[in-house]
């Protein structure tokens, strides 16, 4: 008798905007995959969607926010971190997301990400790094790896690139994990997990571009970077964030890095607001 | 390598440019990419990098940090570059004013497009018209070869006058368009523009203090020196845009000497001699009006078009001549001076005030967004205000658009 596999099931039509598909991303890229996850984290986290706002900067990963079926925000180049500063000050009860690229928060929004972590912002950054600029053509970028290839670094990068995990728990932030979509499971509870606790919590997300960074860089099809992703791949949570710097070659370490509390800047607010009440008081 | 061979070439606007920037052997190149834009910094990044272009590229965080980078490098005597479109532009806004008010000979190539909200990628001309007052010199090119051959007028006015230059082409028409263009030999663009002599440079054997806090009533310095006040500065930048339109002249005409394409004019003219309905369109545009002039005149009707050509400093005596014939101008805006009119027709309109001109003014805002604007719709436009040169209403308060409301 042979036995069958049931498969769950599971529909992302109820939190997309079906009205907008096709979307505009190249076959193969790795944004699809992550708002995957994204979707299925929001169900995972019991949070109610009319909750839930959702902000994007610019880039490929930008368009995010006009996918998706919850409030939704597309801003400027670097700024989807005020922006969603003012929202989640604006209306404290907002679970706020930033979904946004590499080159969106850490270059051009390179400072408010810093700042945004410092103060414990209570919202989650899902960061998705496919080390290049893609939307404008895969020039490179604060996240490119030393010696990769790009449209502006066609001889191989000289810079050396953010390790982000560990730039954003400096800064202050109290969750940080690193996953690659291949790891889609553990990609969708981390999210989940992220949307749940209070305060600044960044995922970085590796997602391949096969039309720039993967083409320019020996892995022209998105199944080369997921192959790449499944060889370099090391699982290694609680990994102290300075040692987890990527490399063009190797190994990717991924996980959860960083798991601690500390007050919202909300909380704080509130805090020196009842001192200043009790001082009228006294 | 493509694009660097003397002779006539197919070149999209972009990569015209990239090859103007490199036979002016600019010697600093700070970028971010940004769309239309990006392919003229890739272009520039393989020539450096290839070996190519004896210069530094910087692969900055941002367009304010690439006018940041310019702005120093031009300050220690080297010839800079920088590219930017739309947001971009509007992002290096700050130090646009900090570029020109410490008169520095920097080039940017604004490669132009629509500005959000609503986010637009496709070409208008309101970012660089945004930009207007920020104390640049502004071309705008009509074609591929007139990009590339203004990138090295460009530096060569810059140089002299001590305003930077801003060289605007259309996003896409221009920007991703191939044209033929006659790309001189650098020995030719060598004797045409010698290397970059700075009138001032930060030298540790001679230190300065370059933008210092500085009052407004002049002072005396601890030499006991009086120095300019903010606003005699300020008067100085005025003075050396309204006296630039010489130097952009004289550069124009012996580049036409050198190359055989003369720029001698801040405008460009055509059929204006026995027009009495002038068309007036600044960049891409001011070629399609030629097609719509064309076809207008074989409606029998006597047309012509005035390309403005260099919009800052404004040519307004060259336009006053230019239109003194005319008794109907109509002028085609890719911007809009929100509550007001177009940027351009404001120029004209002021250009003539007082001149004696009494030709009846038209405005229509045209093609933002990329919205397609056909010749036979400029033709149109004209024919719809054929009756106020009747009517003899010189002027009407706010433009007409052509779009769908």
């Amino acid at each position: 008798m042979t036995s069958t596999t049931k498969v769950e099931e599971r529909t992302l039509d109820s939190l997309l905007r079906l009205d907008r598909l096709p979307h505009i991303w190249c076959p193969g890229c790795g944004i699809g995959p992550a708002v995957g996850c994204f979707i299925r984290a929001v169900e995972d986290s019991g949070l109610n969607p009319d909750k839930i706002a959702l902000v994007s900067g610019i880039g490929c990963t930008g368009r995010v926010a006009g996918y998706v079926k919850l409030d939704s925000f597309h801003t400027t180049h670097g700024r989807a971190l005020p922006f969603a500063t003012g929202l989640n000050l604006g209306n404290p009860d907002l679970n706020v997301v930033v979904f946004s690229g590499d080159g969106d928060l850490l270059a051009i929004g390179g400072n408010h990400l810093i700042h945004a972590a410092r103060r414990n912002m209570d919202m989650t950054i899902i960061c998705l790094n496919n080390f290049n600029y893609g939307m404008t053509g895969g020039q490179m970028g604060p996240t490119t790896p030393l010696d990769a290839r790009s449209n502006t670094s066609p001889y191989g990068n000289i810079e050396y690139p953010f390790n982000v995990p560990y730039l954003v728990a400096a800064s202050g932030a109290t969750y940080v994990a690193r996953w690659t979509v291949l790891h889609a499971r553990q990609l969708e509870w981390s999210i989940a997990e992220a949307m749940i606790k209070p305060g600044f919590s960044f995922i970085e997300v590796l997602g391949p571009c096969p039309t720039l960074y993967g083409r320019m860089n020996k892995q022209p099809k998105g199944m080369d970077t997921m192959h790449h992703y499944q060889e370099k791949s090391v699982v290694k949570n609680g990994a102290d964030p300075k040692d987890v710097g990527i490399t063009a070659e190797g190994p990717i370490v991924v996980g959860k890095f960083v798991d601690i509390e500390r007050p919202t800047f909300w909380e704080q607010c509130k805090l020196v607001i009842d001192r200043a009440q009790a001082k009228k008081n006294e | 390598m493509l694009g660097s061979k003397a002779g006539t070439q197919i070149l999209d606007g972009n990569h015209a440019a990239a090859v103007g920037a490199k036979l002016s052997r600019v010697q600093v190149i700070a970028a971010y990419p940004i769309t239309p834009q990006s392919p003229v910094t890739e272009k520039l990044s393989e020539y450096v990098e290839g070996g190519n272009l004896k210069a530094e590229y910087v692969a900055v965080e941002s367009e304010h940090s690439a006018l940041a980078v310019c702005s120093s490098a031009s300050l220690v005597g080297a010839r800079t570059f920088t590219a930017s479109s739309s947001h971009g532009l509007a992002y290096m806004h700050e130090m646009l004013h900090w570029v020109a008010g410490t008169r520095l000979p920097v080039i940017l190539a604004c490669v132009n497009r629509a500005i959000g909200a609503p986010w637009n990628v496709l070409n208008d001309q309101q970012d660089s018209i945004s930009q207007r007052d920020t104390g640049w010199i502004q071309i705008y090119a009509r074609t591929n070869q007139e990009i590339l051959d203004s990138v090295i007028q460009a530096y060569k006015i810059a140089e002299t006058v001590y305003v930077p230059v801003m060289v605007c082409y259309d996003g896409y028409i221009l920007s991703h368009t191939e044209m033929p263009v006659d790309v001189p030999s650098p020995r030719d663009v060598d004797s045409f523009l010698p290397p970059y002599k700075p009138h001032t440079i930060l030298d540790p054997a001679n230190p300065r203090n370059y933008n210092l806090v500085t009052l407004a009533n002049p002072r005396v310095n601890a030499e006991g020196v009086l120095c300019h006040g903010y606003m005699e500065i300020r008067y100085l930048l005025q003075e050396a845009l309204q006296n630039a339109g010489e130097t952009i002249a004289s550069v124009g005409r012996e580049f036409g000497g050198l190359f055989g394409r003369s720029y001698a004019s801040m405008l460009w003219e055509y059929s204006l001699d026995d027009a009495e309905i002038v068309i007036v369109a600044m960049g891409s545009l001011a070629m399609e009006a030629i097609v719509a002039a064309d076809t207008l005149r074989d409606e029998g009707h006597r047309v012509g078009v005035l390309g403005l050509r260099v919009f800052r400093p404004f040519p307004k005596s060259d336009v006053v001549t230019a239109l003194k014939k005319a008794r109907l101008v109509v002028v085609f805006d890719k911007n809009i001076s929100y509550g007001s009119e177009g940027a351009t027709c404001s120029e004209i309109k002021s250009a003539l005030y007082g001149s004696g001109a009494n030709a009846v003014i038209r405005n229509f805002v045209v093609g933002l967004g990329g919205r397609d604007i056909k010749a036979r719709e400029l033709a149109g436009a004209v024919n719809k205000s054929l009756p106020a040169l009747k009517e003899g209403v010189l002027n009407d308060e706010y433009p007409e658009w052509i779009c769908h409301i």
